[in-house]
């Protein structure tokens, strides 16, 4: 039973973090109709700028903790934005009315270039960051097993049940919000009834990357590794997290997450670690049998 | 870089003299997430050629270095041999990951380029019976045979845990751990392999708490390795972990701080420590890196090379094989080497090192 709980966190904690990941894919396909193959990358420049900033962070002497996440969280957010801005306005935006195969090589390519340039600029090692915050609960102990609850995970959660309340109200009861959806279902009208879409678009992926980002600062956290390269396999998993949830769909992006997270730490919790991938794949495989547009997903007529 | 220019401005000045110059590389990862060990392997390579041209160079002839990258992946290591072969390499000393020195050694051994992997541990590199293949650092099967023996000894009455993380290098060395250990009538409480390059090993680190594991041992590299132990103590699980040579590196205490406290390893005794290393370890202190893990192996390897080349009269590959292979002893920083049948070194063998306050000695034996 404790075991069980233990690994429930797990499974959670690992969840969240795909579903902030998996919400910028969904909202690009929602807005675009295209996957946006650099988001893992934004997602990896996130969690160094991060890192970069605890530095900073640390240099200027600024000791108490909650302010200095605060300062890391803000920078961060901003900064990633910024490569998420710039990614549409380079790779998506010339490219608004070619053929669709287009945009999707641009953003491939996006990714290989967004890997390398950090490879190069950052040094290709693997950059460590010491545990910031320390410390955690014992939530239940039954004599042979001892569930922890670090301070980070309740972080992790905390942060994402802000930032998924925060972003639900931007998306359905803001000005903002109204014009997103509406370049979503109708480009070339919305464009008509007055709407700026290149800047509703340009928005939606700052929006996308500030959510990665705050991902990558919580890997950086929870984990204490950052890498170049980490952003093509948390890349896969949130996208699988996005489709299995039913791409498009912003609820869906988080069940997704958290579905994934869970079958993850579960199957491991009980069978062979070595399959667990295996596992969480089948799964996307039913789900897309029996319901193609994934959980969440709404049928679409036109869109591929 | 500067040493690669200073190795070129070596070469200008004796190619009026010399006929032709002598072109050896050094293949490691440079890039990725072993790149630290490819670090270890340049500095050891660079300086070694630096010294060996300061000496008159080999057979008269000046050697150029070059450097070639793999990132620890088999296809651009196979992209990689190609190249060096292009460049009319007559020696590589490489590669790191014994899953890329593998695939290489087919393509040197088709075009006759002498090998000498300073890191590569897999039984399989010179079991194969290639003629060209060599190696300056020992054998998996005589690690996890040290490793599974301190275990057997000093973990009687633990439950252990062995990991790997499906690498060739990594397996390799687990299920010969293993092997030993079951052999001594000791059986792991828990068998499982990860998955490299991820990040969140808690379900893991959960299932070995859960089955009150008492010593991990991990066939890996440093990375995961150093998560584990993080994600180790996050979940209040005090099991050490141990793992094989892929810890050397500084790198590791990096990653896990207090939470590496205690992990093992199996290494080479320490070549640093050899008095005949002394005076090229001082040279590196003074450019301030310490020469750790397989920087010494390199440089061992090209010694052994340059004098079998000598030796032989000809940087042939047949040749210099025939050589290495006949039993001769070879001065090097690594002390007096020689290669058996196989191309293996005829080495020290491995002791378990321990960390403690971020740095690494002989444990307790």
């Amino acid at each position: 039973m404790a075991y069980f709980l233990q690994q429930l966190i797990n499974g959670v904690t690992l969840g969240m973090i795909y579903g902030l990941i998996a919400i910028g894919y969904t909202m690009v396909y929602g807005i675009i109709g295209m996957i946006n193959f650099a988001h893992g990358e934004i997602y990896m420049i996130g969690a160094f700028i991060a890192v970069i900033a605890f530095g900073v962070i640390g240099v200027l002497g600024i000791s108490f903790v909650p302010l200095a996440l605060l300062i890391v969280l803000i920078v961060t957010m901003v900064f990633t934005a910024a490569y998420g801005w710039t990614l549409e306005r380079v790779a998506y935006r010339p490219l608004r009315d070619a053929p669709r195969l287009a945009p999707l090589i641009s953003a491939i390519g996006m990714s290989f270039f967004l890997t390398n340039y950090v490879a190069i600029v950052q040094g290709a090692r693997v950059k460590p960051l010491q545990p910031v915050i320390r410390g955690d609960f014992i939530v239940y102990d039954d004599g042979v097993f001892s569930v922890h609850l670090t301070y980070v995970q309740m972080l992790i959660w905390t942060l994402t049940l802000v930032l998924m309340a925060v972003f639900a109200y931007l998306i359905g009861r803001t000005a903002f919000g109204r014009a997103q959806r509406c370049v979503q279902q109708d480009r070339v009208m919305a464009g008509l009834v007055g709407i700026d879409v290149d800047r509703t678009i340009a928005a939606t992926f700052v929006i996308g990357a500030a959510l990665a980002s705050v991902a990558g600062m919580m890997v950086a956290l929870y984990y204490g590794v950052v890498d170049f390269f980490m952003g093509f396999l948390a890349g896969i998993k949130a996208f699988t997290a996005a489709v299995l949830g039913g791409i498009g769909s912003l609820p869906g992006a988080i069940l997704g997450g958290l579905l994934l997270g869970l079958v993850e730490s579960l199957w491991s919790a009980y069978f062979s670690i070595e399959y667990k991938d295996v596992a969480a794949f089948s799964i996307l495989v039913l789900v897309l049998i029996f319901r193609p547009t994934g959980l969440l997903g709404r049928p679409e007529v036109e869109k591929v | 870089m500067t040493l690669r220019r200073v190795t070129f401005l070596a070469g200008l000045l004796v190619s009026a003299v010399a006929a032709a110059d002598i072109r050896v590389a050094i293949v490691g990862p440079l890039t990725g997430p072993q790149a630290a060990f490819g670090e270890q392997m340049r500095r050891g390579s660079e300086m070694a050629v630096v010294d060996l041209n300061a000496k008159g160079g080999v057979l008269g002839q000046k050697l150029i270095l070059e450097v070639g990258d793999d990132a620890c992946d088999p296809k651009q290591a196979v992209a990689v041999a190609n190249q060096m072969v292009n460049r009319k390499v007559v020696f590589v000393a490489g590669h790191f990951c014994s899953s890329t020195s593998i695939p290489a050694s087919d393509v040197y051994n088709e075009e006759g380029v002498l090998q000498i992997s300073p890191a590569s541990t897999n039984p399989q590199l010179t079991d194969r019976g290639l003629k060209n293949v060599f190696r300056t650092c020992g054998r998996d099967d005589q690690q996890g045979k040290v490793a599974g023996e301190y275990i057997a000894k000093h973990y009687k009455n633990v439950n252990v845990a062995i990991l790997h993380d499906r690498s060739t290098y990594g397996k390799g060395l687990a299920d010969e751990t293993k092997k030993t250990l079951n052999g001594l009538g000791k059986q792991e409480a828990l068998y499982e392999a990860i998955t490299a390059g991820e990040k969140d090993y808690s379900a893991l680190v959960s299932k070995l708490k859960s089955a009150n594991i008492g010593l991990i041992y991990f066939g890996g590299y440093h990375a995961e390795a150093g998560l584990i132990a993080r994600q180790s103590r996050a979940q209040g699980l005090k099991a050490p972990i141990m793992g094989g040579d892929a810890l050397v590196t500084e790198e590791y205490w990096a990653i896990t701080g207090s939470a590496g406290e205690g992990t093992m390893m199996t290494f080479s005794p320490d070549p640093a420590r050899n008095p005949m290393a002394k005076p090229v370890v001082d040279k590196f202190l003074k450019q301030g890196y310490k020469p750790e893990g397989y920087t010494l192996y390199s440089y061992g390897a090209f010694q052994a090379w340059a004098q079998a080349v000598q030796k032989a009269g000809s940087t042939k590959a047949d040749a210099v094989a025939k050589v290495l292979r006949s039993g001769e002893k070879f001065d090097t920083l690594l002390g007096q080497i020689s290669f058996d049948a196989k191309g293996d070194v005829t080495a020290p063998g491995y002791v378990v090192y321990v960390w403690k306050n971020g740095k690494y000695d002989y444990a307790p034996k």
